[in-house]
């Protein structure tokens, strides 16, 4: 290389590839329920854990979930995080708080935003209830649901989160 | 050195799409037929997993990951994955095995080519800086490829009709198959081109689908008291990126696999060649100096259904199959990687 030459350090090669992507037998019963406002999880016929959302199979014992249970819109916090910084490209402005929820019915935690609450005083076991978007906005999304808010219940002992019937604590 | 032997296999039929299942779904009944046949409950009656997959089929990252939910990872367990035809995931697996780090294996593969535009996916897989960028696919590539032989007098447009008719007919006795028919090799030639020189019958079609396989030592398998047949050999070469460089109309690197894997030490009865296009299932016939005693894709090679990242494991399979059934004692498989048959693995497998 001469003098005068500069060093090339990169080239842009831009890929662009289509797809129909799939997200899956259970995946799509699981969103078309909830386009109906309905959250629902799948039973492991072995453990009987319920997952939500589903994937068609318990990642514990290796089997097919087939068995579809309705949620209900209560769950209880497992743990959570209060986001001081801003995400790159995420509309939200923190600080906000993400957390694990367990919904009523199900073993298994998911993950969504919570809000309508002061976040310094957010704790483990405490009881919230989702918040949906209006009905006209449903699509096959999880969206669908805004946000979880705090609910005034009793707080759910640690040593029982993840273990309440759709029924609530008192079921 | 550990003997090693295959116990069990099982594979999905090959389908154009395999619909709205997502890799778990795809995976997990070959999984439970595979544990089935070996008498085993699940993955944790194995002291090893591998997979081989390539995320870019159906573009969704990290489906291999996504795939491990099927194997029932509570507690965990020691498991591996290669971005690669899964063939390649039991090479893996035998070398845990003879180290002496594992007694068994399962093995699997799946691949939902349907979901992108599978020959344009793999152009990805050339040299990142001068030939990815041109989108050459892998089509264009083989034709190129077969135009070489048809020009240099190797080979004839009716030689390639003759491999495709013979796969159609072979197929007709897969249950596996995605084509099959009874054609003639005149028929066939009266098809239009479609990627001068190939027809399109000539290129094996898209496929979807999963397989999976049970390995381990000869004591254990003795142990389990199951049916196994013998992985006399495994071996592998790969030849160069640069295609100039390559003599395309030989397949050096599968010879010298077929060598170091010790084919040439007894009879083969039967060969399955994972050949993609028909011309190329001359090139490896002749490669490996296979003859009329061999009997080559009696399932119809994967001009009769193509599972991307699992075709290779297919072919030891169904050579596995055919040995188990008594139909062959000795034979060998062979999988490919790459374009117009860049990298090779050549498996020879015995009953006992």
């Amino acid at each position: 290389m001469s003098d005068n030459e500069e060093m090339i350090t990169d080239i842009n090669v831009s890929i662009v590839h289509k797809y129909n992507f799939t997200a899956g037998a259970s995946t799509t019963r699981f969103l078309f329920q909830l386009k109906k406002g309905v959250l629902t999880g799948q039973r492991c016929p072995s453990c009987s854990n319920v997952y939500c959302p589903p994937k068609g199979a318990c990642a514990s014992c290796g089997v097919a979930t087939e068995d579809e249970v309705a949620l209900s819109n209560k769950a209880t916090i497992e743990s959570f995080t209060i986001v001081a910084i801003p995400i790159p490209n995420n509309p939200i402005k923190p600080p906000f708080i993400v957390a694990n929820l367990i919904p009523d019915g199900a073993n298994i935690s998911l993950t969504h935003l919570l809000s309508e609450c002061v976040n310094e005083e957010v704790y483990k076991g405490q009881r919230v209830q989702a918040v949906w978007k209006p009905e006209q906005e449903w699509g096959h999304d999880m969206g669908n649901i805004r946000y979880y808010k705090p609910l005034d219940e009793p707080d759910v002992p640690l040593d029982m989160i993840g273990k309440l019937p759709v029924e609530g604590l008192g079921g | 050195m550990r003997d090693i032997a295959i116990v069990a296999y099982s594979q999905t039929d090959c389908v154009r799409s395999a619909g709205a299942a997502n890799e778990v779904e795809l995976i997990m009944p070959q999984l439970s037929a595979v544990f089935d046949q070996a008498g085993l409950s699940n993955s944790q009656d194995v002291d090893f997993v591998c997979s081989g997959s390539c995320d870019y089929l159906q573009g969704a990252a990290f489906a291999f990951v996504a795939g491990v939910d099927a194997l029932g990872a509570v507690p965990p367990i020691k498991e591996s994955h290669v971005e690669m035809d899964a063939a390649w995931a039991l090479c893996e697996s035998i070398l845990k095995i003879r180290m002496g780090h594992a007694d068994s294996a399962l093995v699997y593969g799946f691949g939902l080519s349907s979901p992108g535009e599978l020959p344009i996916v793999l152009s990805q897989q050339l040299d990142p800086y001068y030939l990815a960028p041109q989108w050459i696919d892998t089509i264009s590539l083989a034709a190129m490829q077969a135009r070489m032989m048809l020009d240099q007098g190797l080979i004839t447009e009716r030689d390639m009709a003759e491999v495709v008719a013979r796969s159609r007919a072979n197929a007709l006795n897969n249950p596996h198959a995605q084509l099959a028919a009874d054609v003639s090799v005149d028929n066939l030639l009266e098809q239009e081109l479609f990627v001068s020189p190939l027809r399109k019958h000539d290129c094996s079609p898209i496929s979807d689908g999963a397989g999976a396989m049970v390995i381990a030592t000869v004591d254990q398998a003795k142990e389990w008291g199951k049916p196994y047949v013998l992985i006399s050999g495994i071996d592998h070469c790969i030849e160069t990126h640069n295609l100039g460089m390559r003599d395309l109309t030989d397949s050096v690197s599968t010879r010298k696999a077929a060598k170091m894997a010790g084919m040439a030490n007894g009879k083969v009865d039967v060969a399955e060649l994972y050949a993609p296009f028909s011309h190329q299932e001359i090139i490896l016939t002749r490669a490996l100096g296979l003859g009329d005693e061999t009997s080559i894709n009696p399932s119809g090679g994967v001009l009769a259904g193509n599972l991307m990242m699992t075709s290779g494991l297919s072919r030891i399979g169904e050579v596995f199959n055919r040995i188990i059934s008594g139909e062959a004692q000795r034979g060998i498989a062979h999988a490919t990687s790459g374009p117009c048959l860049q990298h090779n693995l050549v498996t020879v497998l015995e009953g006992v």
